[in-house]
């Protein structure tokens, strides 16, 4: 007789640990495989899966096997022309009846990689290994509306959907054998009594054997009459709402679009930025980001204005960072507020607004601020901006500054930005 | 036949109609033809379970590792991209027998698969002697169990690393870890779990008396110089590291055990695939088609069942590029249905070449089949010229000192006997895989252990031989060298760590 099981709804993730153990394994490959990926991948679908591929030869698994040489007999099906004693050229490559089989072939076939997906978690927690955002604080709300519902054991009270079969049970389950319990004494003495009185040869029809069976079915009956399950028994799920801290960050982009950043370098800030979101949502559970461009005046504009509208104009880079400071003031109270800064540029400024910068910067922004980043997308020499910028980088440490030539410095030039700081 | 009689025309299953066809082919397979087989679980599981059973090498249960991880992700992502279907079932030899139906087949094909493992690989678990000596079908899951635990708890209290380096050495040697004459004692996860703690105990105090005992030796004689340890060569690789490896704690003899006998577990499985896929696959393409001539599935069942039943047999030719060696399910599915057609309706060549079989009862010839043999007698023994024209084989001889392959036999009187011959020792384990022995254990010197191949047709070791010295050698934790033999005895260091 067959038993037929439903498993479908048993977990399907048996193989989780496995998989874990051989990514970790395997990290330092699939870091390398990453970070590849990261550069080579187009911006806007940075934020998926990924793809990666690690050599074969690193991840085989090696057992003794026979190398070619020497003589070997195989035996294979469909002759069509061949007869005894011929003599056939030895196929290339291992291909067709020479080695048709296993284990020849196993040289040729390991120089490809071995290549499969990563999740999404997977593939950031690869990329952002290692790294973490300096100055990391979860400001908590005072008065947090947020809850989180949480199990607290076992209630007599719920609603019927909560119901716990298996604890109602087992309290039935003692209920009936505690309240029984004294009816089954009496029964087994009555029993016994009625052994003895039988076993005297006393007849079946004797009045006080039938007074006995009688006392007897009379407490079997009262056993059976105790309720198979009360309302009583019942036992609910309970849950309770815990008041959660939450941690919020709001992420400005600053960037300079005026007539001497092209697409290109526009592209390249756009990378950096999209980098920095996604870490940050590695560590908030909300994040807000603001969109600030300039030229000689700046402007909060939305996402796809800040990276496809193109200005002309001088630059002049301490609008933008004033009205930063004035979002700041207005939007984000720096009590609630994790605050981040992306600034980006490559490197034009104004020459006399240099030092304006400056001096926002260390007076008005960074005491507000967890961290200010800066890169200066530039092939060119620096100018006033960045020498300003290192005055600044000396005051305060929660600033840093860093420099792109092109796609392939963008992951690296983050990850020196962000790299776990030496305790 | 009377088309009421039909169990469901419908391509969906559900369970009570998988039970109908249960009973249905149950009813057949004993009633009729009297198939031995173990109490059935039939577990329906989704196509996700089916690549976690895939990747835990089919067994319902295991202990963790990344290379079942690595086999998880390579088999996700060839599904995913559709470049591989999954197998329809998967069955494991254990009491009652388990076998796994995908949700997303057919009725049809769901039907097929409980032929075919339910009553066609189950009997054959239940039948076959390799089995019955080496396999204790109703205490593997409790093994597993034990082994997963231990192994758990090894890697809290020694960390994962060191389990998962032990481990991999221990995969590495796994087909050297299995007992090729005696037969194992059974298992039993009670028995297992209090024999271990006495093991630990006793293994450490025996090798700690090996090593320590020896100084005395050295200075009683020299004339013990000549004599081996171990006095025979030893070819359980892993059982002779397990007793007598100097280094390695109680535990990681421990684990050096669990996976020797899990190598034993499979090791039937390995000899038996054209047999047991053959069995099998003969099983089910005979119970179905009894149930169609008896009116109790319908004519498009029947056309879907044999569809997929072709694939499974089909056989390409040598040249064709879909060729990949002799598919086991064809020539397994050939033989067992050739046995029955010598006993049926035997030819004069048939009575030359089996006069034990012809025009015997086919149910008991097939069935003495199953139970006495492995795939390499099994050929040897069964294989007739009438099949052998039919797949029109051939043998070739490759020889690296000729500039050419030579055939040396095709499918013609002359060459039958050679042909066969040919076949049986490809499906010959002790010459697939290379002959390695333990020869030897300088006890007295440097602790460094020699193992021996014996070369078979002067075939060298692979390239993997230093990769698996450095397994071996974490292992012994001495010096390990590996000299290769030939046939005149000549003896050639190969390698050394």
């Amino acid at each position: 007789m067959s038993h037929f099981i439903d498993r479908r709804l048993n977990s399907k993730n048996k193989s989780t640990v496995n998989r874990q153990r051989f990514l970790r394994r395997y990290k330092t490959q699939l870091k390398r495989a990453a970070s590849d990926a990261v550069n080579r991948r187009s911006i806007t679908d940075i934020d998926g899966g990924e793809q990666v591929g690690i050599p074969s030869k690193d991840i085989s698994e090696p057992q003794f096997h026979h190398g070619s040489g020497g003589q070997r007999d195989m035996v294979h099906p469909g002759n069509k022309e061949f007869e005894a004693g011929d003599r056939v050229q030895r196929p290339e490559g291992g291909q067709g009846q020479g080695a048709g089989q296993g284990r020849a072939g196993r040289g040729g076939s390991g120089e490809d990689d071995f290549v499969f997906e990563l999740s999404r978690e997977e593939f950031l927690d690869l990329l952002f290994d290692d790294l973490e955002l300096p100055n990391l604080v979860r400001n908590q709300l005072v008065g947090t509306t947020e809850f989180k519902t949480v199990r607290a054991g076992y209630a007599t009270e719920g609603a019927p959907s909560n119901i716990d079969v298996v604890r109602s049970l087992r309290g039935a389950i003692a209920r009936r054998t505690a309240l029984g319990a004294p009816y089954r004494g009496r029964i087994r003495a009555l029993e016994e009594e009625l052994a003895t009185l039988l076993a005297s040869g006393v007849a079946e029809t004797d009045a006080q054997v039938v007074a006995l069976r009688e006392e007897i079915d009379r407490l079997k009956t009262r056993i059976a009459a105790l309720p198979f399950i009360d309302t009583f028994d019942l036992r609910y799920q309970s849950f309770t709402k815990l008041p959660e801290p939450t941690s919020k960050a709001v992420m400005l982009c600053i960037m300079d679009v005026s007539g001497s950043m092209d697409q290109v370098r526009k592209n390249l800030a756009k990378r950096f930025f999209i980098l920095l979101y996604l870490f940050l949502q590695r560590n908030y559970d909300k994040i807000d980001v603001v969109f600030i461009r300039h030229h000689t005046i700046a402007q909060e504009v939305d996402e796809q204005e800040f990276f496809y509208s193109r200005e002309t104009g001088g630059t002049v880079v301490s609008s933008a960072l004033q009205l930063a400071h004035e979002v700041i003031r207005d939007r984000y109270d720096s009590e609630s507020w994790n605050i981040y800064a992306a600034q980006a540029s490559d490197g034009d400024n104004w020459d006399s607004d240099s030092s304006i910068c400056r001096d926002l910067l260390i007076q008005d922004l960074l005491p507000l601020i967890r961290y200010y980043a800066y890169v200066e997308i530039t092939p060119r020499q620096h100018q006033s901006l960045w020498y300003a910028y290192q005055d600044v980088k000396a005051v305060h440490r929660h600033f840093a500054m860093e420099e792109i030539n092109g796609a392939d410095d963008i992951f690296p030039v983050f990850r020196e930005l962000f790299k776990r700081q030496e305790a | 036949m009377a088309s009421n009689r039909i169990i469901s025309d419908s391509s969906e299953w559900t369970f009570p109609l998988l039970k109908r066809f249960d009973q249905a082919i149950a009813r057949v397979a004993s009633d009729e033809f009297g198939l031995d087989t173990y109490a059935n679980q039939v577990e329906v599981i989704s196509s996700e379970q089916m690549i976690d059973a895939y990747s835990s090498v089919g067994l319902p249960i295991n202990y963790h590792h990344w290379s079942y991880g690595k086999q998880f992700v390579a088999t996700e992502q060839t599904y995913r991209r559709g470049q591989m279907g999954l197998a329809y079932e998967i069955v494991i030899n254990s009491d009652p027998c388990i076998a796994y139906l995908m949700e997303e087949n057919t009725l049809p094909m769901q039907a097929l698969v409980i032929a075919h493992a339910c009553y066609g690989h189950n009997s054959f678990f239940k039948g076959n002697y390799l089995f019955r000596t080496w396999t204790s079908a109703d205490a593997i899951i409790d093994y597993l169990v034990f082994a997963r635990n231990y192994i758990a708890e090894c890697e809290e209290r020694y960390g994962t690393e060191q389990v998962e380096l032990l481990l991999d050495s221990c995969h590495a040697l796994m087909n050297y870890g299995v007992d090729r004459y005696r037969r194992p004692s059974p298992l039993s996860m009670a028995e297992e779990k209090r024999r271990q703690a006495e093991r630990e105990n006793y293994l450490q105090s025996q090798v700690n008396d090996l090593w320590r005992t020896l100084p005395v030796i050295d200075k009683e004689e020299g004339q013990l110089d000549e004599r081996r340890f171990p006095a025979e060569p030893q070819e359980n690789l892993l059982y002779f590291i397990e007793k007598n490896a100097p280094l390695l704690e109680p535990w990681q003899r421990e684990i050096v055990r669990i996976v020797r006998r899990v190598a034993q577990y499979f090791y039937p499985q390995r000899q038996t695939q054209v047999m047991n896929e053959g069995w099998a696959t003969f099983w089910h393409y005979t119970l179905l088609n009894r149930l169609y001539d008896q009116g109790m599935v319908g004519d498009g069942f029947m056309m879907e069942v044999l569809q997929s039943h072709t694939n499974v047999v089909y056989q390409p030719s040598f040249d064709s590029p879909y060729y990949s060696g002799i598919n086991p399910y064809a020539l397994g599915f050939a033989m067992m249905r050739d046995i029955r057609r010598i006993c049926e309706e035997p030819t004069d060549e048939d009575r030359y070449w089996f006069p034990d079989m012809a025009g015997q009862d086919w149910l008991k010839t097939l069935d003495f089949a199953m139970r006495n043999f492995k795939d390499e007698s099994f050929i040897a023994q069964f294989l007739s010229p009438h099949l052998m024209r039919e797949f029109r084989m051939f043998a070739v001889s490759d020889d690296d000192r000729e500039d050419t392959l030579e055939i040396t036999a095709i499918h013609e009187e002359t060459g039958y006997r050679q042909l066969r011959q040919r076949l049986a020792d490809q499906y010959n384990l002790g010459s697939r895989e290379p002959n390695i022995q333990v020869y030897n254990v300088d006890v007295r010197g440097d602790r460094s252990l020699t193992l021996r191949h014996f070369r078979y047709n002067r075939r060298p070791l692979g390239d993997s031989l230093d990769e698996m010295l450095k397994h071996i050698h974490r292992l012994w934790g001495f010096d390990v060298r590996m000299e290769a033999v030939d046939e005149h005895g000549r003896v050639q260091l190969v390698g050394e760590t």
